[in-house]
């Protein structure tokens, strides 16, 4: 609904369309709650933005610039009404929403920034909501995002869809998709619900730019596929009580098989074209995981190879952490902790947790007890949240 | 370039027509729209204008006499107008073929070069 508001508005008006949004769901508390709910609430919340829209065009027109190349056609009654009624017609809100995107990821906001903004532009997470999320106050959330619309604001149009860096910007805005999923996935909130919503989100973006000619290219594929894969195990990755799961310990059972299958036509889709891209490799190491019914039925042979290729794509110290992992499965924990020991920037992942944990479980499995528990301890002191530290206290007492 | 006034007039029947039912008053606004966001890609419009509410009246001659609108009986009514601009008065007039008000058969476009004094 904003973003269709601000197509008419201009992008100047952001805080106005916002205004429109939130009046809407004003007069729908005070109208439901006399007259009930009616049968298609978000059709009627529409309805209402929309008449709410037409008549502030209509009194402000000659107070205010709105769109720019709308304004000759909202200035007259002859074509108003239509301009509105088509800016809210579905393909037009599709476009819209994309076009949102494509703005929130400017280059000239970074990353969290960029994603704050989608959240709550796209999504309609409020500061509070974000906040929560994030583990971080309200009120950095709050100036982020009133930094982010400045930038926004500044530029005169939004993003076109045609334009020339229209490739760089694309994956701009699948990185930040992907960021706002791993939020979700691994993110810092206790709370379960806000990070299956921070995933749900980044999916239903993610479905939009495959709904687009423009976007829907072999890499928006794989994103969404990478998505779909980790989306399937996200049920398994805590047990009933809340605890943090290893992947060897998850329930297979509860992975979710529809997602699998989802994923695995986006991967066939992603392949289509000459593309590829670290999501591709991702997702296709993903796909291994999901299709082995037990960890010892998994293909490492093809996982180490997939990580092999990562490497040689785009190298970091975080995939040849996993390549290590994936080396010890398939030829034993010695093999594993030599090629930790190889990883070149392995001052690097110092502040992450998994490096110790990962060298934790690898001396467990030699029979190196006190070794294993000085790693995790070591990983214990590095955690980033609840359930990791609960996860680390108990490898820690085994 | 000079200005050019477009003066839009249909009969009451026509209004109706088009304007009656929400579908028949889409298609028409959507008619409009089409022809207007083509003039002003090229250049042509330099305001849309208004379209003009039926009900009227008029006052006439120096007795200043108000009386209802010369409507009922009208064959034709100023629908609205619109400001163009073109090259001279033959380019305006062959511009103003294109206005879906002419779909009717009593429609009409009145083109009058705006004056300079």
């Amino acid at each position: 609904m904003t973003a269709s508001l601000t197509r008419l508005f201009g992008v100047q008006n952001l805080a106005l369309a916002e205004d429109v949004v939130q009046d809407a769901f004003c007069r729908a508390l005070e109208v439901w709650r006399v007259r009930g709910v009616p049968p298609n609430p978000s059709a009627w919340l529409m309805t209402t933005a929309r008449n709410r829209a037409l008549d502030l065009i209509r009194r402000e027109r000659t107070a205010r610039t709105f769109a720019p190349e709308l304004t000759r056609l909202l200035e007259t009654e002859w074509t108003a009404a239509a301009v509105v009624e088509e800016a809210f017609s579905s393909d037009v809100v599709l476009g819209e929403q994309l076009r949102m995107m494509f703005s929130c990821c400017d280059p000239e906001l970074a990353e969290p920034a960029q994603i704050a903004l989608i959240l709550n532009i796209l999504c309609g997470f409020g500061a509070g909501e974000i906040a929560a999320a994030y583990l971080s106050g309200t009120a950095a959330i709050e100036k982020r995002i009133a930094r982010g619309k400045k930038v926004l604001a500044r530029s005169s149009t939004l993003f076109d869809l045609s334009d020339a860096d229209f490739a760089a910007r694309l994956s701009a805005v699948h990185r930040a998709l992907y960021l706002l999923f791993s939020e979700g996935y691994h993110g810092a909130s206790a709370h379960d619900t806000v990070r299956a919503e921070l995933c749900d989100e980044a999916m239903r973006l993610a479905a939009l730019l495959r709904e687009h000619p423009a976007t829907r290219t072999p890499a928006t594929f794989a994103v969404s596929a990478l998505m779909s894969f980790h989306a399937a195990r996200l049920q398994s990755r805590v047990d009933a009580s809340g605890e943090l799961q290893a992947l060897w310990e998850q329930d297979r059972s509860t992975w979710n098989r529809e997602l699998i299958a989802q994923g695995e036509l986006l991967l066939d889709h992603a392949a289509r074209g000459d593309e590829l891209t670290t999501y591709h490799i991702e997702a296709a190491i993903a796909s291994v995981h999901c299709a082995a019914s037990t960890i010892g039925e998994t293909n490492w042979n093809a996982i180490v190879t997939m990580y092999d290729q990562l490497m040689l794509v785009a190298p970091s110290a975080v995939v040849a952490l996993n390549r290590a992992i994936a080396i010890a499965q398939r030829d034993g924990p010695e093999r594993g902790i030599e090629a930790i020991e190889a990883i070149e920037d392995r001052e690097r992942l110092e502040a992450y947790p998994f490096l110790n944990a990962a060298l934790g479980e690898l001396e467990r499995r030699r029979g190196h007890a006190a070794e294993a528990r000085r790693y995790f301890t070591a990983a214990l002191a590095l955690a980033r949240s609840d359930a990791e530290r609960r996860y680390l206290e108990k490898r820690i007492r085994e | 370039m000079s200005d050019f006034i477009y003066i839009y007039r249909n009969s009451p029947a026509a209004r109706e027509a088009n304007m009656g039912t929400p579908e028949a008053r889409q298609k028409s606004m959507q008619r409009w729209m089409t022809w207007l966001r083509e003039l002003e890609a090229n250049g042509h419009l330099k305001s849309a204008g208004q379209p003009l509410d039926r009900d009227g009246k008029v006052a006439r001659g120096n007795s200043r006499t108000i009386t209802d609108g010369p409507f009922v009986e009208a064959k034709d009514v100023i629908g609205g107008y619109s400001i163009i601009q073109a090259k001279d008065l033959a380019e305006a007039a062959e511009l103003a073929k294109g206005c879906p008000g002419l779909e009717d058969p009593d429609g009409s476009v009145e083109v009058r070069p705006v004056a300079s004094m």
